[in-house]
């Protein structure tokens, strides 16, 4: 592999890393608040798929990620109500289970009301557009979905840290009881988070999707996993560790599979987790506990 | 002004307070003593709102609140601080004050001073991490927090709690302080001597019922307060 060829991967794989990082954030955002792994973000992601073709078909483009973009919202809030939020006092484990039932709902459902064939994800014009920068030739959507992903990791930062929504979603992340002694809502910060992280899937998958071309009831499962890993690499719990963590496995899997071991490439992710659940298993940038009496 | 008729909680499966009655008059400090497991936390967090009682009442300021939640009572001017502290270990000093106004969207500053004036420690500190403060601090850190809110009533659980005795007359001190500028105070101890002595009122609770009730000079007087709760020899 030459110079060029490296760059003209590494490229590819800044872009798969930024759509990973985008879920990965709501794998930490939800985990961070409900000391959750919600396992039917990846389903969200792939639902979030559907509804841009969906909208696509009979609404000009612009309009149609913004209803793509408000139903991915509204099915993340409305999933934690009906699947998470009766089982607030409930143990972890159970509200794990929930979590897996409500991916098995979602994959079956699409599969039921859509079938299991591959629908053609719609072109948004101007995405696809190929671009030659000297010998290296790539298309618009594969350049912006970094810049889309550091935007708006910035702007969650600074929505967490700086905000008194961001102090509450700290707060609630803490201590639910003390969180709530200040006033704070627990309910309205936790669908506010899965509001957020909902809003994040939808933007990762209109940009994944539009690279990959086709949505199918398992599309999402996957990517999802992967995120997952990309969230605890990072650190779970943290933004700036899942923006990383998406990055690093995007990269590793576009330069593997370039450098003709395909067959490993997914394998390679989940030797990531073991890896880092051995050697750090709190992750990168994993919580720090201060443990001061 | 603050009124709880025949409350009665569970707690984990079991009936921590079995139909208390008492009330806090405007500009008191009240103090309910009791031992561990006598259901003086759970009743203050019923207040709160963060539990909901079986049965019984709570009354604030004329308004029936036994139903409201946590969020609106503490706009209607109810705070607790809670036992243990539970200050946020991962926010600094300054925004754990901060959050304490949470629902207050007015000009914090003048506030912000006034904490400062009570607890200069926290001003030198401000910028510190709440988790790496001493025990002491944090619990001033915690006092300071729910001041932030500008209580009518200020519940305290258990401020003394594994606190050096030192650093106990200090919060006790300022307690009296936060008294004297008009704030009503609702304080549980089992530290009982420092209590009773400076509490208008006391109330006894004894697993769930309140057994003996008076000012906290008589109770302090009092013969079998002071070998249950006094370290009076026989």
């Amino acid at each position: 592999m030459n110079g060029m060829q490296f760059l003209q991967h590494a490229l590819t794989g800044i872009s798969v890393g930024g759509c990973y990082a985008l879920i990965a954030i709501g794998y930490t955002l939800v985990y961070g608040i409900l000391r959750l792994i919600n396992f039917a973000h990846g389903d969200i992601f792939m639902i979030a798929g559907y509804f841009m073709i969906f909208s696509f078909a009979v609404l000009p483009f612009p309009i149609a990620i913004i209803v793509t973009l408000v139903l991915t919202t509204l099915l993340g809030i409305g999933i934690e109500k009906v699947a998470y939020s009766p089982l607030r006092n409930a143990p972890r484990m159970s509200v794990m289970i929930s979590a897996i039932g409500v991916s098995y709902l979602l994959q079956n459902l699409a599969t039921y009301l859509f079938t299991a064939i591959p629908q053609p994800y719609p072109e948004i014009p101007g995405l696809k557009l190929r671009i030659e920068i000297g010998n290296i030739s790539t298309s618009f959507v594969t350049l912006i979905t970094p810049i889309i992903t550091i935007l708006i990791v910035v702007g969650l930062l600074y929505l967490v840290n700086k905000t008194k929504m961001g102090m509450a979603m700290r707060a609630v992340s803490r201590d639910y009881e003390a969180a709530s002694l200040m006033g704070i809502k627990l309910n309205q910060t936790i669908s506010f988070t899965f509001a957020i992280g909902s809003l994040l899937a939808a933007v990762g998958s209109i940009l994944y999707f539009t690279d990959r071309s086709t949505v199918f009831p398992y599309s999402g499962s996957l990517p999802g996993l992967k995120c997952f890993v990309a969230a605890v690499f990072g650190g779970i719990g943290s933004i700036p560790g899942a923006l990383l963590g998406g990055f690093f496995i995007g990269i590793c899997e576009t330069i593997i599979k370039a450098i003709g071991l395909s067959t490993f490439s997914d394998a390679f992710t989940f030797i990531v987790l073991i890896v880092m659940l051995l050697i750090k298993p709190t992750g990168l940038f994993g919580e720090k506990n201060i443990d001061k009496v | 002004m603050l009124k709880v008729n025949n409350l009665k909680v569970n707690f984990g499966g079991i009936e921590a307070v079995k139909g208390i009655s008492f009330e806090v008059k405007e500009g008191e400090i009240v103090t309910l003593i009791g031992s561990n497991g006598a259901g003086k936390s759970t009743t203050l967090r019923t207040i709160s709102g963060i539990v909901k009682p079986v049965d019984g009442s709570i009354e604030f300021e004329g308004t029936d609140i036994t139903k409201i939640n946590s969020s609106d009572i503490v706009k209607m001017g109810i705070t607790l601080c809670p036992e243990g502290r539970r200050v946020f270990p991962d926010m600094t000093v300054l925004e754990n004050i901060k959050i304490g106004a949470f629902l207050r969207s007015d000009d914090l500053s003048n506030d912000i001073e006034r904490c400062y004036r009570l607890f200069p420690i926290l001003k030198e500190r401000n910028k510190q991490l709440a988790g790496t403060l001493s025990g002491g601090e944090q619990q001033m850190l915690a006092v300071a927090r729910s001041l932030m809110s500008r209580p009518k009533i200020m519940m305290l659980d258990e401020p003394s709690l594994g606190l050096a005795p030192l650093v106990v007359q200090d919060i006790f001190k300022i307690i009296q302080e936060i008294n004297d500028e008009g704030v009503t105070i609702l304080l549980i101890e089992q530290n009982a001597n420092m209590a009773l002595r400076i509490a208008d009122k006391a109330y006894v609770l004894e697993t769930g019922k309140i057994t003996m009730e008076g000012s906290g000079k008589e109770l302090l007087e009092n013969e079998s307060i002071k070998e249950a709760y006094l370290g009076k020899k026989k």
